[in-house]
């Protein structure tokens, strides 16, 4: 018996109408636990580099992570896999929601589609009955709407279904897959989703998922449980109050947004507006949240609170989480009434949060530039708002100035040329970031940002707190119940951090220090994701209820196999280096490996430079960033380096001495 | 008949409070389990989630007396501009509906209030309180409690008729000699 995975895969080509349940090797969850782990070895394995994102013969995986269904709190993740046609490297993004505890009841980890359907279809997995369902009447539907039609029409409100909306269906760039709250929204994964002509999938399942070791288990859920609420009543002092409790950041309880709207770059990542939160915008923003916000809801299996049911008047509901209250505000110099209006539509059209209103901002710089011209926008309308609904209206449907613009800054930059190029300003790996321009590098953010395969920060970021804390009562105050952190030094790493001075950024902390926080954060993340963990109770808040200490119990007791904490950090590192040789097999090197120029106003190259080497030395990467011979080796994936010696991306050892 | 005292159990469900995320159900199946927690499947428990997000509806209900034939209205409540089935309150284990009923064998569940746990689990996992535990002493008649065993067997007579439950059950005792 499996325990923890229910050990089949759902496999459907598109394109012959074929549908398999497949068995799959139990080695595997050793080696790279479940999710984003495996979802990486199956592209590795079946996807080879020279595929188009848009091509048949690429995956697209949806994964359950190894431990939703089970009761671990949080572990409700969907992790969606395929090559970006965005970056054109792997693509991951992850959900939340239902959908991923619902497939595992169904009887499955992952479904893995392949080719291409001829006509729009939508997926129908009830238990072991599975089937593809004409969509014709879907096309065009919100994602929102979908999910409502489906359940309507196969009767049964607890089916849980994934969709995208009219952008997805375009192919645009920023296409996200919506499910309820949540969705997963960055790198193109809806725009493969659409081309392979899947409107949506439906699960219902009705069986059970098993535990190993169930005394032992439940156990460390019961921990977590009582640890939650003691945690989340008693915020972590001197850290802005998102941040200070557990769950993504609270932005549908908290209305207080000084932190964002003042820190944030508002336009295309472009103005700072120091004093903005006043009192009369605090109060009307906060009239206009709770007037909305009809309740606070959450994920499966989750206490956390980080979504809310939304209902602006005039127009349908949704749910939103997170940021995106925000995204779309500030990128047109607006209110937050005209962000949550419009975040309606671009969730119905099933657009990124983050990447859809930089797109718009960015295009309107190119107007008032004279790059773009009135030829480019017929009948826009004068007023900003007006304008982002319109642009929002032509991206998601490819129609003139929005074909250009639906493949993203990076490439529309290209594209419309001319010096477009020029505002390209806030893209890593040619995607879209956070809007953030800052003074002083910060050697910590500098890796992360640089480095992470992911290319968002806030899926890279957790664990060590943001900034160091002003006095050294407060710091020791901070480490005394400090018990997540993998060793003793990042104690002292926190203690001796200061504002100003010797041990400040951005020579502190040390590129060897820096490297052991990036590492920590990064490894955790990469664990959620194979778990299948919400990030909101693990990676990313301080102080979290799941850690390296309590983990490697928790997964050994649900699946049986016995992992220790050496053994879960070498799984993470293997999954994390795996994600890596993925991308350099598609071209990734280290000049790739960089933020924005203007990301910091001061930069310092040599020290730059002296941390991606540090980090490549820690992660086993030669300078280049390529993973070296041996450290695949210790990871045992010497498959990689002979796939690598025989592309010649590296050179076998004999070559190596006589050069 | 004589009046005893009885304890009574009883669950308070606060609907505002609901944040929708089904903890109760999972916990509720694997406590059900066999053995304890070793398996999960929330088409098992004995609560369930009646969520329309859209809608705003969240209702958890419990898993209550089994009946073998459904009601012959179906009426609509309206509270607070939310429409709710009339069977979004039915606690039976009914024709009807795939509810309280596990999914191979289709027997009955019915909510036990976890006997062996100091306050239901569904409650525990609460921790916003759109569940809480509350007990009552009543003055009751005193009456033979029907055993587990009759209630799921009672279903079966529904189900198969009462000459093949006594065949099965006589051909499985033939098999256990």
């Amino acid at each position: 018996m499996r325990y923890a995975e229910t050990g089949y895969n759902l496999e459907i080509d598109l394109s012959s109408g074929n549908i398999e349940r497949v068995e799959s090797d139990p080695g595997l969850t050793e080696l790279y636990l479940g999710g984003l782990g495996t979802n990486a070895k199956l592209l590795w394995d079946r996807v080879p580099p020279e595929t188009e994102p848009f091509s048949p013969d690429n995956l697209l995986i949806f994964s359950a992570g190894l431990l939703c269904g089970t009761p671990a709190p949080g572990a409700n993740r969907t992790i969606i896999s395929t090559y970006s046609p965005q970056t054109l490297f792997m693509a991951f993004s992850m959900m939340g929601g239902f959908f991923a505890p619902e497939l595992k009841y169904a009887g499955y980890d992952k479904v893995i589609f392949r080719g291409k359907s001829p006509e729009l279809v939508y997926v129908w997995i009830n238990n072991d009955k599975v089937e593809l369902r004409d969509a014709s009447h879907l096309q065009g539907k919100g994602a929102v709407e979908t999910e409502t039609l489906i359940r309507q029409e196969l009767g049964d409100p607890n089916v849980q279904v994934a969709a995208i909306g009219l952008a997805g269906e375009n192919r645009v760039y920023m296409a996200s897959i919506e499910h309820g709250r949540s969705s997963a929204s960055r790198l193109g994964i809806g725009a493969v989703m659409g081309d392979k002509k899947i409107k949506a999938i439906a699960v219902r399942g009705t069986k059970d998922l098993n535990i190993a070791r169930p005394a032992e288990f439940m156990e460390i859920c019961n921990e977590v449980m009582e640890y939650i609420p003691e945690r989340d009543g008693n915020p972590v002092p001197g850290v802005m109050p998102i941040l200070a409790g557990l769950g993504s950041p609270k932005e549908m309880l908290i209305h207080d947004e000084k932190w964002h709207t003042e820190n944030f770059m508002w336009g295309n990542a472009r103005t700072r507006q120091k004093n903005y939160w006043t009192k009369d915008v605090e109060e009307k923003w906060k009239e206009t949240q709770e007037s909305v916000r009809t309740r606070l809801i959450s994920c499966y299996n989750c206490p956390m609170k980080c979504g809310a049911i939304v209902s602006v008047p005039g127009i349908s509901r949704y749910m939103m989480k997170c940021f995106s209250k925000l995204t779309y505000t500030m990128a047109a110099y607006s209110d937050l009434d005209f962000g949550f209006r419009i975040a309606q539509r671009a969730t119905e059209y099933g657009v990124d949060g983050f990447s859809m209103p930089q797109v718009m901002a960015f295009a309107l710089e190119l107007y008032e530039a004279g790059i773009l011209t009135d030829d480019d926008f017929p009948g826009m309308p004068s007023d900003n708002e007006g304008r982002f609904y319109w642009l929002l209206d032509r991206i998601v449907r490819r129609e003139g100035i929005g074909d250009v613009l639906a493949d993203g800054v990076y490439w529309a930059a290209r594209k419309i040329g001319n010096g477009a190029e020029e505002y390209d300003h806030n893209t890593i790996k040619k995607h879209e970031q956070l809007p953030l321009k800052l003074s002083m590098l910060n050697p910590i953010y500098f890796l992360m940002w640089a480095t992470g395969e992911k290319i968002n920060i806030t899926q890279i970021e957790g664990n060590f707190p943001q900034a160091p804390f002003p006095t050294m009562e407060e710091k020791e105050a901070f480490v005394k119940d400090w018990i997540h952190v993998p060793d003793e030094k990042f104690k002292d790493y926190f203690l001796k951090w200061e504002l100003r001075g010797e041990n400040s950024f951005p020579y502190y902390p040390t590129p060897e220090a820096t490297c052991d926080i990036v590492d920590w954060q990064e490894t955790m993340h990469y664990i959620d994701d194979s778990l299948g963990m919400c990030a909101g109770l693990s990676s990313f808040p301080l102080k979290p209820p799941y850690h390296i200490h309590n983990f490697p119990k928790l997964i050994s007791a649900a699946t049986g196999i016995d992992i220790d904490k050496d053994e879960l950090w070498k799984i993470a590192k293997r999954n994390r280096t795996l994600i890596r040789a993925i991308n350099v097999r598609k071209g990734l090197r280290r000049a790739d490996d960089k933020p924005p120029e203007n990301h910091w106003k001061k930069r310092f190259p040599e020290l730059e430079e002296q941390l991606l080497n540090a980090y490549y030395n820690l992660k086993g990467f030669n300078e280049d960033g390529v993973p070296t011979k041996e450290s695949l080796h210790d990871l045992n994936m010497d498959y990689i380096s002979e796939d690598f010696e025989k592309r010649g991306i590296l050179k076998d050892e004999q070559s190596d001495e006589e050069s | 008949m004589s009046k005893v005292m009885k304890k009574v159990k009883t669950i308070k469900i606060d609907l505002e409070k609901c944040n929708g995320c089904r903890a109760c159900e999972l916990i509720c199946s694997a406590y059900h389990a066999e053995p304890k927690y070793s398996s999960n499947n929330p088409a098992r428990s004995r609560i369930r989630m009646i969520r329309e997000p859209l809608q705003d509806v969240y209702l958890p209900v419990y898993a209550g007396e089994y009946t073998p034939a459904e009601c012959m209205g179906r009426d609509k409540y309206v509270i607070d501009g939310k429409e709710y089935e009339e069977c979004a309150f039915c606690r039976a284990s009914c024709p009807s509906r795939d509810a309280f009923k596990e999914p191979d064998s289709g027997l009955p569940l019915k909510c036990d209030m976890c006997e062996d746990e100091e306050v239901p689990l569904c409650v525990k996992w609460c921790i916003h309180d759109a569940l809480t535990y509350e007990e009552r002493e009543e003055e009751v008649e005193e009456e033979v409690m029907v055993e587990e065993i009759e209630t799921g067997l009672k279903s079966l007579v529904d189900k198969y008729g009462f000459e093949n439950l006594v065949d099965t059950v006589a051909r499985l005792s033939q098999k256990e000699k």
